[in-house]
């Protein structure tokens, strides 16, 4: 028994059900009855200190029951799914959202998209889908046809206002400056002081979730690749690990440590970008330029070896696409070399500069107790004391064999821009350590594994650690053995509520630093 | 000879219509060598204001007269506080009519204007960007008439040609006062110039403009204008700056035979000017909005303290 378990048995006694239908079996799902939905979240939360780390609902009428609604715990190195069953006509269930703040958008999103009704949701407002779609539209329902073009309707959404004197609102977006994805911020502010900020999502809304369920497991593995095109490689590795949990698939040893090491180096293609975009914003250019160009060199590197500059459909059901030989591994070697002095060296620039430290420190302090309210991920986690990585706490493979990998992972208290800028760096610094060690070591043996789809009602769960943070998928098997529902939970559904809270107090001028330094993605968030 | 003065006041003009593209392409240049990359070489500028010249203006619906007229008047000051500093020859009929105070009041009429200009269409960022230029403008614009003031007591005059001729002559002399009233006049060129760390002239963001933000609704040819008054406002403080602190080679003697000489020196003090303006922008990060009012009051207590030391020690 674990923590998680403990808890919910000792105060729901016999209301609950394990549910031997979830893979791994390190995840425990179990059922609860609807009315005790809300009831589970405060005992896990009061008594276990869980975090929520992801909301969802699915439409299992293919197997002729109602909807299900889902909410999975995270508590150290355990994950608890706990599931309620509901009625296919007017499905409702208790909102998390009093309990769990990240449960505010998963619900507004389920009441938009599946169309479940979280009674006590303080707010109405469609999330992700707009408000131009007709009454009655849920297409994540089985019943919604995907193919047909909807009426456009009229309405309008209701921003949150702020009145008195000297209070104005600056809308920024959706469509901004430079090439950036879409998304609309409102402040509001007196002077330059931001007394709120609202954002508001859903402009690249694709229908990645539905547009699942018609693909093959393995086409799903590509599509999972394309959620988010700069976390492809650990979007892929969580489908896929999802998915071969629940198939008997045992995926080779060298296909494990060859996904690892292309996790880590779209790790530091996207931090080296990512450091220098941060500085850039604080108008120092010139570390944009020398970030940009070893970015630059990693991304070549991997279009030579490996034949796609960010790796996309290189993780595949089963094991990797492609393999490193001798060269390949002298190649990655040599380039790991140049680019560790080159960066050491802008590290140094970049410590050594009063102007941009004083802009990065202090500037947009998301404070670990709210850090922790918000249920963060990843970088924004680990920079405001929260330390947490499924690489570590819930260690896929070959992260598993922590005494030969030995990663370490910098956690930060201050939980502001440069907490998060040097926690990429460290981060940067280890998986150019680790990606070393792996390839010294990188086992022999096969690259892929048969791999035979999942019978019907399984369902898989998946937590990877990519560059932004944890990934987490959930797949269910339809009757016929075909994807019924996939959810996909980039960290930047949780995160982009920790921007949204770090930015009161700050001043109009230091938003864009402090976004850049979140750097959420808005297409794994819309799906 | 009489037309003398005149063929400078035009030759000045013609310099500052030309050479201040070049020299916004000479630091775009030194930027990206400094940056480790490769630039697109001195005539850039031109480029970008003949493509903004040949693309229609987009106009917002509620734009009012002064959106309109407010290049025109922008570029127009730019060309008319081109005719008062000098540049090659202190010989200039404009300088005898307008004095270092009314060069002032003609940067602060630009501003004026392109800050209604800013608010005019009702945009969120064309008024924070007017509002932070003024805040800026209240604390540069004093800073500067210390700085110039420091320089007039040491010349006994307002008026530019008469300060530099004075300063040209005593060149051997160094004064203390003029060392601090070049430090605070550097730091003003930098605020009133909307360069790093005070502004950030290449920057996409927005929310972070300052003068940028006033002028994000202009296009075409209206935009044309500003790019190329911005570049000659830069220009002509780096010149006013050369001008008042050392002249060296200006032309002062009424002889045309030493205007190319002039002329060379001029271009030798641009280029060293322009390096020591990518060095600024290069090392520094831009500050904080707030730290602002530090910024420009330490350039006020420069330039007063320039004032107190040439009472003290001259």
């Amino acid at each position: 028994m674990s923590v998680l378990t403990d808890a919910i048995t000792s105060a729901l006694g016999t209301d609950i059900q394990f549910d031997k239908r979830q893979y791994p079996s390190s995840v425990i799902c179990c059922t609860v009855p609807v009315e005790k939905f809300a009831e589970a979240a405060w005992v896990l939360k009061k008594k276990a200190f869980a975090l929520l780390a992801a909301e969802w609902a699915s439409d299992e009428t293919p197997f002729g029951r109602g909807f299900c609604v889902f909410a999975c715990y995270r508590w150290g190195k355990e994950y608890l799914i706990v599931r309620s069953e509901l009625p296919s006509d007017n499905p409702q269930f208790p909102s998390l959202t009093r309990r769990y703040i990240p449960a505010y958008r998963f619900e507004r999103q389920i009441q938009s998209l599946m169309g479940i009704t979280p009674a006590g949701h303080p707010d109405a407002r469609p999330w992700i889908k707009f408000e131009d779609w007709p009454a009655g539209a849920w297409p994540l329902r089985k019943s919604f046809d995907a193919s047909k073009p909807l009426p456009r309707v009229a309405g309008e959404y209701e921003w949150i206002k702020a009145e008195g004197e000297g209070v104005y609102e600056i809308p920024v977006g959706p469509v901004h400056a430079g090439i950036i994805e879409p998304g609309h911020f409102r402040f509001q502010a007196v002077g330059e002081d931001i007394i709120n900020l609202e954002e508001r999502l859903g402009y690249v809304h694709k229908g990645i979730e539905k547009k699942f369920e018609a693909l093959s497991w393995q086409d799903g593995a590509r599509l999972a690749g394309r959620v988010s095109g700069d976390t492809t490689v650990a979007h892929a590795i969580a489908y896929c690990m999802a998915l071969e949990t629940m198939t008997d698939c045992n995926v080779p040893e060298r296909a494990n440590w060859l996904r690892a090491i292309f996790l880590e180096r779209e790790r530091i293609a996207n931090h080296l970008g990512d450091i220098g975009a941060i500085c850039n914003d604080a108008a120092f250019a010139f570390m944009l330029y020398q970030m940009s160009r070893l970015r630059e060199i990693v991304l070549r590197t991997n279009h030579k070896l490996f034949g796609h500059r960010f790796m996309m459909d290189k993780v595949i059901p089963g094991g990797a696409a492609v393999d490193i030989d001798s060269e390949g591994k002298k190649e990655i070697l040599s380039e790991l070399d140049s680019i560790s002095k080159d960066f050491e060296k802008l590290v140094i620039i970049y410590d050594e500069s009063p102007s941009l430290e004083d802009r990065v420190r202090d500037t947009g302090i998301l404070r670990p107790e709210l850090a922790r309210e918000l249920c963060v991920v990843g970088i924004a986690a680990r920079a405001s004391g929260l330390n947490l990585d499924c690489r570590i706490f819930n260690p896929f493979p070959p992260y598993d064999q922590y005494d030969l990998i030995e990663l370490g992972v910098p956690v930060l208290i201050t939980g502001d821009v440069h907490a998060r800028t040097w926690v990429r760096i460290q981060e940067v610094r280890e998986s150019i350590r680790i990606i070393r060690y792996m390839l010294e070591n990188l086992p022999d043996g096969e690259i892929t594994s048969s791999f035979t789809p999942p019978s019907p009602d399984m369902s898989g769960f998946a937590a990877v650690e990519g560059w932004r943070g944890e990934i987490i998928y959930w797949l269910q098997a339809g009757p016929k053995g075909e994807i019924n529902r996939c959810m996909v939970r980039d960290p930047s559904s949780v995160n982009w509520l920790g921007l949204e809270q770090a930015i009161p107090g700050n001043i109009v001028p230091d938003f864009p630093l402090c976004n850049k330094s979140f750097n959420q993605s808005y297409s794994g968030h819309d799906l | 000879m009489i037309l003398y003065p005149f063929i400078i006041e035009i030759l000045q003009l013609l310099i500052i219509l030309a050479l201040a593209p070049v020299f916004a392409g000479w630091i775009k240049m030194l930027k990206c060598w400094s940056q480790g990359r490769t630039s697109p070489g001195l005539f850039q500028p031109y480029r970008d204001i003949i493509k903004l010249f040949s693309k229609d203006v987009v106009i917002a619906g509620n734009a009012s007269w002064i959106f309109r007229f407010t290049p025109y008047l922008v570029f127009g000051v730019a060309v008319l506080a081109g005719g008062i500093v000098p540049m090659l020859s202190v010989d200039l009929p404009l300088a005898a009519t307008a004095d270092v105070i009314a060069l002032v009041a003609l940067f602060a009429i630009a501003r004026f204007f392109t800050a209604l200009a800013g608010m005019d269409i009702g945009t969120a960022f064309g008024g924070m960007g007017s509002s932070r230029e003024m805040t800026i403008a209240s604390l540069a614009e004093p800073a500067m008439l210390m700085a110039i003031f420091t320089v007039s007591l040491a010349s006994k005059s307002t008026s530019l040609s008469e300060m530099v001729q004075v300063i040209y002559s005593g060149l051997s002399v160094f004064r203390p006062s003029l060392a601090f009233a070049l430090l605070a006049f550097i730091l003003i060129t930098l605020a009133e110039t909307g360069r790093i760390p005070v502004d950030n002239p290449a920057t996409h963001l927005e929310l972070t403009m300052i003068h940028e933000a006033m002028i994000l609704e202009y296009s075409g040819r209206h935009l044309a204008l500003l790019e190329w008054a911005g570049m000659m406002k830069l220009f002509l403080f780096v010149m006013l700056g050369v001008a008042v602190f050392a002249p060296w080679g200006i032309e002062a003697s009424g002889d045309f035979a030493a205007i190319p000489a002039a002329f060379l020196f001029m271009i030798l003090k641009l280029a060293a000017a322009g390096a020591g303006l990518v060095l600024i922008e290069t090392g520094l990060a831009k500050m904080r909005l707030f730290r602002l009012t530090e910024f420009l009051g330490s350039a006020f207590l420069l330039a007063t303290l320039g004032m107190l030391s040439y009472f003290i020690l001259e």
